[in-house]
């Protein structure tokens, strides 16, 4: 008897995802999106879902460090990239916030909380793509996700001033290495 | 008011981090679709695809064919009884109508649940409501107000004459109209507002299941009134109100759209009742956009009466709210009109009032709260009225205002409600110097020579928070919600556990009522946590609406710490054979005052729970005190002035916010990085309904937005950012001075954005009464259109 779940249900396939740095074997639905097996398969529950058709953006996670609407990419389309989610941002997986996310709460960037997931990855991956980052650049980027509760004003101000402590920290190293 | 004076406070009043956020920062929260159970099936439902039907049949036969799907349930198959919202007026000023969980004869709206379809998972779910078939013997919908009221209309609730389910006439001042007759100035705003949607960003969902050792169902769902929905499932459900547990978890916002029963939470305990098996139900946007609860279609036609230096004699208005095909439970169809009603006439001092508010039913989902309640729309209504009088009498807009405002307090209102003591001229006069002192009137002028177009916009308002059991009795709801109860307790290690049946959605309960009870207890912060949003571990509470949590609960939680403090210091007194009043609290310990001794909490613990021989008579072992709040009167009043500075670009007819300021006062302020974040939230959605928002329909009641491709919600591209400014006026009632500070910004921003709008139209001639302000609007007002306001 042949008891590989893929080759008896024609409908099920296996997918490899790298999440987080660790690699997990799923048995899947092709239809199914990234976000839904990231919940519902990996139990990260971290990754939020707001619209389905990709325009709040509280399911962003980073694709090979890239900010990446999880809703609009099936699972199966990840293979072979590096996925990120909230759920590693954690400097010690769960115990101590990074920068950006205390400068988040010092900011009163959240509410219900419910987008913040998105916006954090979002941020995350643009701040790496452009550490020198205007605030008004910033703004920009902001304006792909939805939150209901902000106003956003706060949101803007937090990943600003995680940029600006980072572009400091930076400087320092450089300084100190000259030294 | 308890008698800690405020500057003994340490945490009350300070920016206290948020005890939610590492959890949720970290992706650790726990929101209802987070939930997964053992053996969790997941539903859908079949929604009526037409606006107005007789059910000719239902088949899902096919249904139970689609694989993956494990059960289909219809109205017929499920039984259940229907919710029905009260007021206990005459036929003649309400008119009931039941809501059934299923559509069993009729369907009222697109998008009006038929079925539940439960299956393995929810593509599965989804799979199965394709092979659905529902035949539908269609009628012509009822799709607007004028529709509504037409002689011969088709009814959309054949008990409800004219689609009319409430008409009341709360006030109407003898001899009002010989006031308008004699009166040098009478202006007129004839004034709609859009359909909208509250939007949370965690749409609604539940998972329900059946716990056979604890003989309950068990629901977890998203609502910010727990005992309600447990009281709705119960009786629907026809099982003893022991017998049903809801549990809320962390929330994706609500602001009003989960203050009602929803039918399909209802239908999912039902499912899950029936199969033995969890059930999980997570609303698509789709149906959050199309088929959840809307809010805040409204038509205002009013007019006000004035002397020639600018006084207010009297009020006249007209009120009618597009309550859609249902009225919401607890609140029923008349929670538009009677807030409108009863409260319109706001922070100014009008001698004379007529109002006749009506709910009329139409083909369009329901209607349900929206943060604000009818209060950005009267207000907006007000603040044009007062705008337009200012051009006739050429006054300074902020001048009327000044001679209008309320100044003496307490102050009897013509609508017969007390008003607590405000800052409502202080606030106008602070805001308006703050739009001076940026300059704004300079630019605005210095635009004007350039051909540009800037606009300055003020409104000025209070917000009634803390309805008590009085103010609620008023309205003759059948659910009088009002009291709040809490219950303090200490474990032997000195923490405290306590509880309110408040229900936070975003609003930082955890933290401001912690900051309360930290306070009341001298006890570090974190020795204090809040639990709330489950029914068998809170006797009972009305949930978080209305800008009731920290006034009410608030008040509930100070109460109780009180008397938990009072029972510290009895067994410390016993133990020093001193008085009570000899003992003190500070630092998590009970102090002898004006000596050394100190009895720590943890050894008060010990004796009241592991050696309670020590204890003298009247002191019953344990440690916990239970305390319940009210309002008597009738309730207190926040207020607010917002100025708005807008540019309109004729090329594209955008309405661009320059400046963004708004001067608050919520009394105590318990947290006031808090509060910043409900003004700029807030703020953020009167934006959004007045410039971008708006749920249309066709003519056969097809919503036109299902997704957010055609629902414009606004981004940090649109949102400005807000300059915030304080003032405080403690409230005299509420345990902690505070009032309420949830919706303010939402009720002030509509009109504050209009007005601006109108006053960058000004040279045009231009004068727009109608949200939301489409840019096609104000394109065709600054390119020389005469009439530019349809009448929908």
């Amino acid at each position: 008897m042949n008891t590989d779940p893929v080759a008896t249900h024609a409908d099920l396939q296996l997918v490899t995802l790298d999440v987080n740095g660790e690699q997990h074997d799923v048995i899947t639905e092709p239809r199914r999106t990234l976000v839904d097996v990231l919940r519902h398969e990996l139990r990260l529950t971290g990754t939020h879902v707001g619209c389905e058709h990709g325009i709040c953006g509280a399911c962003t996670v980073l694709v090979d460090e890239r900010p990446v609407r999880a809703c609009l990419m099936f699972a199966a389309q990840a293979e072979g990239t590096c996925i990120r989610t909230v759920e590693s941002l954690s400097e010690d997986g769960g115990g101590e916030l990074n920068d950006l996310q205390r400068a988040f709460t010092e900011h009163h960037a959240l509410q219900c909380g419910f987008c913040t997931p998105g916006f954090l990855m979002l941020a995350e991956g643009f701040l790496a793509e452009r550490p020198e980052a205007t605030k008004e650049e910033i703004r920009e980027v902001v304006a792909s996700n939805l939150c209901r509760c902000t106003g956003y004003q706060t949101i803007v101000e937090a990943i600003d001033a995680c940029a600006t402590a980072r572009r400091g920290a930076c400087a320092q190293r450089c300084e100190s290495k000259e030294h | 008011m308890s008698d800690v004076p405020m500057n003994e406070r340490k945490l009350v009043g300070k920016a206290v981090r948020r005890r939610e956020d590492p959890r949720l920062l970290a992706g650790r929260g726990r929101f209802v679709d987070d939930i997964a159970l053992p053996g969790m099936l997941h539903s859908q439902f079949v929604r009526s695809t037409v606006a107005h039907a007789e059910l000719a049949s239902v088949d899902v036969s096919a249904v139970r064919e689609v694989p993956g799907v494990v059960a289909v349930f219809t109205a017929e198959d499920l039984q259940l009884g229907d919710i029905v919202a009260q007021l206990g007026r005459p036929l003649s000023e309400f008119v009931p109508t039941a809501m059934p969980i299923l559509a069993r004869d009729k369907v009222r709206y697109v998008g009006e649940p038929i079925a539940i379809v439960v299956a393995r998972d929810a593509y599965a779910a989804e799979d199965g409501l394709e092979a659905a078939k529902v035949s539908y013997a269609t009628l012509p919908p009822v799709m607007s107000e004028e529709a509504a009221f037409a002689d011969g209309a088709p009814l959309v609730h054949v008990e409800a004459a004219h689609n009319t389910l409430v008409d009341v006439s709360l006030f109407a001042t003898e001899g009002i109209d010989r006031i308008f007759d004699a009166a040098p100035c009478v202006v007129e705003v004839d004034a709609r507002t859009g359909r909208q949607n509250a939007l949370p960003l965690e749409t609604r969902g539940a998972v329900a299941h059946w716990d056979d050792r604890e003989e309950q169902l068990i629901v977890h769902t998203c609502t910010q009134i727990p005992h309600q929905v447990r009281t709705v499932a119960s009786r629907c459900l026809r099982l003893d109100e022991r017998a049903v547990r809801v549990v809320v978890p962390d929330m994706g916002g609500g602001f009003g759209q989960k203050c009602v029963v929803g039918r399909e939470e209802i239908a999912a305990a039902a499912a899950a009742l029936k199969l033995r098996r969890p059930v999980k139900w997570i609303e698509d946007r789709k149906d959050a956009l199309s088929a959840s609860f809307l809010a805040r279609e409204q038509h205002y036609r009013a007019r006000a009466a004035f002397d020639t230096e600018g006084r207010i004699l009297a009020l006249d208005a007209d009120v009618v709210c597009d309550m859609g095909a249902y009225s919401c439970y607890p609140f029923t169809a008349g929670i538009e009109p009677l807030m409108a009603s009863a409260e319109m006439p706001g922070v100014y001092k009008v001698p004379a009032y007529r109002v006749r508010g009506r709910a009329v039913t139409t083909n369009k989902a329901p209607t349900g709260p929206y943060r604000g309640v009818s209060r950005p729309q009267y207000v907006m209504v007000m603040e044009r009225l007062f705008e337009r009088a200012a051009r006739e009498l050429a006054l300074d807009p902020v001048e009327i205002r000044r001679r209008n405002v309320i100044t003496d307090f307490p102050y009897k209102g013509v609508n017969n409600i007390t008003y607590d003591p405000g800052s409502y001229l202080e606030s106008l006069n602070l805001c308006e110097r703050l739009v001076k002192d940026e300059g704004w009137y300079e630019k605005q002028t210095a635009a004007a020579a350039e051909g540009r177009h800037i606009g300055i916009g003020y409104s000025c308002f209070s917000e009634r928070t803390g309805y008590g059991s009085a103010a609620f009795a008023q309205r003759k709801m059948q659910v009088v919600p009002g009291f709040d109860i809490s219950e303090v307790r200490m474990d032997t290690s000195g923490a405290v556990t306590f509880t309110t049946g408040t229900m936070n959605h975003g609003q930082s309960h955890e933290t401001t009522m912690a900051q309360i009870v930290a306070d009341e207890l001298a006890l570090d912060i974190g020795k204090v946590r809040l639990h709330q949003g489950d029914t068998d571990r809170i006797t009972y509470g009305f949930g978080t609406f209305a800008s009731r949590s920290i006034t009410i609960g608030g008040s509930a939680v100070r109460l109780a710490a009180a008397k938990l403090g009072d029972k510290l210091r009895a067994i410390a007194a016993s133990r020093w054979g001193v008085a009570p009043d000899e003992v003190e609290l500070a630092d998590g310990a009970a102090r002898r005052r004006n000596t050394q001794d100190v009895l720590p909490y943890t050894e008060i613990a010990d004796i009241a729970y592991l050696q309670a021989h020590l204890l003298p008579k009247d002191i019953e072992p344990g440690l916990s005190a239970t305390a319940t709040f009210d309002v008597f009167n009738d309730g207190t009043f926040s207020n607010a002035t917002h100025a708005c500075v807008v540019e309109l670009h004729p090329g594209t007819g955008q309405v661009e916010i320059l400046r963004y300021v708004c001067v608050e006062d919520c009394g105590v302020a318990i947290n006031p990085q808090v509060v910043e974040g409900q003004c700029r939230g807030g703020i953020a959605q009167g934006i959004a309904g007045t410039l971008f928002e708006q749920v249309t329909y066709d003519a056969q009641g097809e919503p036109s937005a299902t997704g957010f491709m055609d629902y414009k919600v606004p981004t940090a591209h649109e949102i400005p950012d807000v300059l915030i400014h304080h003032l405080e006026t403690p409230c005299a009632f509420t345990e902690t001075g505070a009032k309420g500070a949830g919706e303010g910004g939402t009720i002030g921003a509509p009109a504050a954005v209009l007005n601006a709008v109108n006053d960058a139209l000004r040279p045009t001639g231009v004068e727009l009464d109608h949200t939301p302000i489409t840019p096609e609007t104000v394109h065709r007002a600054l390119n020389g259109a005469p009439s530019l306001e349809s009448s929908s």
